[in-house]
């Protein structure tokens, strides 16, 4: 299966910024989650972000906060979402990104965590509260497991953290928008094109922006500014939690589609 | 990256040197936190180093404790407390208060949040947030924003504002701004992680003044260290009183800031026996409690490695006090090293004992102490039995009860 570097590879082949489409698993259900991986998936996503429901989200805003919270009320657990990305991952073209807090990872144990997400098919793992100084636990193994771990660069990073974190980072670079927690924001800060213009000066790996990407706009203009990926998170989210899931998941597809096109090549 | 270890030059001073330049204290500590945040952790750590040994900053900061917070807090001998504890011979445990609840504000929370509203100045930072739980935590950076002139916003849990209805007032009164937090059970820590989205978002002008021992580092170092002048005091009025040292101290620990400032200062005197309290609640073999270090494992929660109260996913646990300032489910990273290191003893109080021992102190010294507080002078119960001969025990008062007589009173007198 594809891992997510060599799905930036390819899609650099073609010159298209890719679409990074995230849901978090179990909302409103665990079914509904694996059908919105397919929508996703043939609406025009290139990967897709899988949130992993944590009772602390530091780094979420209140979408997907709320998300994690309904799912975790239903009692979902992380051997549900992986069996989940077991059942469904052999369908997509999208390789499925795992987004989770680290103390579930520590919780189950580095190893057998690894061992579990990579056996159930993820191929990428992006943890907001591990930043470079404490990822050394994860990178290594998680390399060894055929696992891409993906680090943050924010807007505070100073020059040096950047060219640190983008050696370190694997499978692509995820740069954060803006100060601030995942949400919907009216547009995307003017200094990202500073910050891209930037990290493409010490590094050539693939560049996904995210946090605050919530239109086809926004990701029209990353993409202008040089950006290889938009990431796009709580406007999906609060997509599928709106009305049945059926409903949810018309919405996601349109919007999803609505994104693809705003970055399609011309 | 790589840093150069910050070690402390003196051999005898081995504990003294925790944490390490990666803010370890052994296993525990860390800074995971979001990227955003790193670079005003190395900042505000920057800045401490600076500013610690600063003579201009300490100053000020002195002068400060002294005329503005009321320091020196005497160390009190509480002859009744002790009398009651006796043996028929009428010999017993010598007990005395650090009297931190007779500082400003009415807790040894002031102490850590003047010094770093202090060192927010100095930084540039003009808008200042805070968590608090009990309220305490509140009030002192409300007060110290008052003081300063300082924008100043407070998280707190929907559900402590209720109990601590007092301290939200207080804090209004100073012109805070208390932004309640209904996340979770509405407690210290959701307010916690709702100050610390805040602060991802404003990092660049704000400072977020962490009340306790917890957190990502430096702030279990920098608040350790604000508060160490509890421990520094304690000493020179035990040399004072009796020209030696305290044999036990006593505690109690919520994210462990009171203990950890009274502890810092006794840690490499193996003579003096050091003991945390935590919050049992209805009983630390039921799913309702605070006791962390006693029930907890190894976990990562706001920012930081230490024992946390967690399921068998992961999943953060919901945590159980009548006490708002012990009611939180992770605890400050020095605590578990002094815990698996053997230094420090940890035990836990239930609600009720604790509700019979701030009556009791309130009817044999006229002390009203914090339901915080209540805790440590209740192990006194277990303690005092144990022991032989006339040990001197230093209890940290480290609060006072006003703000919790209407919560004690649902309790006593329901309906």
């Amino acid at each position: 299966m594809t891992s997510v570097s060599q799905r930036f590879e390819a899609l650099r082949e073609r010159a298209h910024c890719a679409l990074i489409p995230f849901i978090t698993a179990g909302d409103p259900d665990l079914e509904t989650t694996a059908e919105a991986l397919r929508v996703l998936d043939r609406s025009g996503a290139d990967l897709i972000e899988l949130g992993v429901p944590y009772s602390d989200p530091l780094a979420d805003g209140p979408v997907i906060q709320a998300a994690a919270t309904r799912a975790l009320q239903r009692g979902v657990r992380l051997a549900d979402v992986l069996e989940v990305v077991r059942q469904v991952s052999p369908e997509l073209r999208s390789p499925i990104i795992l987004f989770t807090y680290y103390n579930p990872i520590l919780n189950r144990g580095i190893d057998l965590f690894l061992k579990q997400v990579s056996e159930a098919g993820v191929k990428g793992l992006v943890v907001p509260d591990l930043p470079l100084e404490e990822a050394e636990s994860l990178l290594h193994p998680a390399f060894d497991y055929g696992i891409e771990l993906t680090l943050l660069i924010a807007p505070t990073s100073p020059a040096d953290r950047i060219a640190t974190i983008a050696r370190q980072s694997q499978g692509f670079i995820y740069l954060v928008s803006t100060t601030g927690v995942t949400g919907m924001r009216a547009q995307v800060q003017a200094r990202v094109k500073d910050l891209l213009v930037e990290l493409q000066t010490v590094t050539d790996k693939p560049i996904g922006v995210g946090f605050g990407i919530s239109q086809p706009e926004h990701a029209r203009q990353v993409m202008d500014w040089g950006a290889d990926a938009a990431i796009v998170g709580s406007a999906f989210v609060k997509r599928l939690a709106d009305g049945t899931p059926a409903q949810g998941l018309d919405a996601i597809a349109e919007f999803c589609r609505s994104l693809k096109a705003a970055i399609a090549p011309i | 990256m790589t840093t150069t270890p910050i070690r402390s030059g003196s051999q005898s001073a081995a504990s003294a040197s925790y944490p390490d330049a990666h803010g370890r204290f052994g296993k525990f500590g860390g800074k995971y936190v979001p990227e955003t945040l790193m670079p005003a952790l190395a900042e505000l750590e920057a800045a401490f180093h600076q500013y610690k040994n600063d003579p201009a900053f300490q100053q000020e900061l002195q002068a400060l404790l002294r005329d503005y917070v009321g320091r020196p807090s005497p160390l009190y001998f509480a002859e009744r407390l002790t009398a009651h504890y006796a043996r028929p011979d009428g010999t017993g445990p010598q007990i005395y208060l650090k009297r931190e609840d007779l500082n400003h504000t009415g807790a040894h929370k002031i102490n850590n949040a003047l010094a770093q509203v202090l060192l927010a100045k100095r930084m540039g930072k003009q808008r200042i947030i805070a968590e608090t739980g009990a309220g305490q935590h509140g009030v002192a950076t409300a007060t110290v924003c008052a003081r300063f002139g300082l924008k100043c916003i407070i998280y707190m849990g929907v559900h402590d504002m209720e109990r601590q209805a007092l301290n939200v007032f207080r804090m209004r009164l100073m012109g805070a701004e208390v932004s309640p937090v209904e996340a979770g059970t509405g407690t210290l820590k959701d307010a916690t992680s709702e100050a610390i989205r805040d602060w991802v978002t404003n990092v660049e002008t704000t400072h977020y003044i962490l009340g306790s021992v917890a957190g990502p580092h430096p702030y279990p170092m920098l608040v350790r260290d604000f508060q160490a002048i509890i421990g520094q005091e304690t000493r020179a009025q035990c040399l004072e009183k009796w020209g030696g040292l305290p044999d036990i101290l006593l505690a109690c620990v919520g994210g462990g800031s009171n203990a950890m400032g009274l502890f810092h200062e006794f840690v490499n005197e193996p003579s003096v026996r050091m003991i945390g309290i935590e919050a049992a609640g209805e009983g630390i073999d039921t799913e309702k409690h605070a006791a962390t270090l006693t029930r907890g494992r190894v976990g990562v929660l706001h920012g930081a490695m230490s024992y946390l109260l967690q399921d068998e996913e992961g999943q953060v646990i919901e945590p159980h006090s009548i006490s708002a300032g012990l009611d939180y489910p992770g605890v400050g990273p020095e605590h578990s090293y002094l815990k698996d290191s053997g230094r420090a003893e940890y035990y836990s109080i239930t609600d009720q004992q604790a509700l019979t021992a701030f009556q009791q102190l309130s009817q044999l010294e006229g002390i009203i102490p914090a339901l915080e507080t209540a805790h440590a002078i209740a192990y006194l119960e277990t303690l005092c039995p144990q022991l032989n001969g006339s040990p001197r025990i230093v209890i940290n008062c480290s609060g006072r009860g006003d703000k919790d007589v209407q919560t004690v009173a649902k309790f006593l007198n329901p309906g």
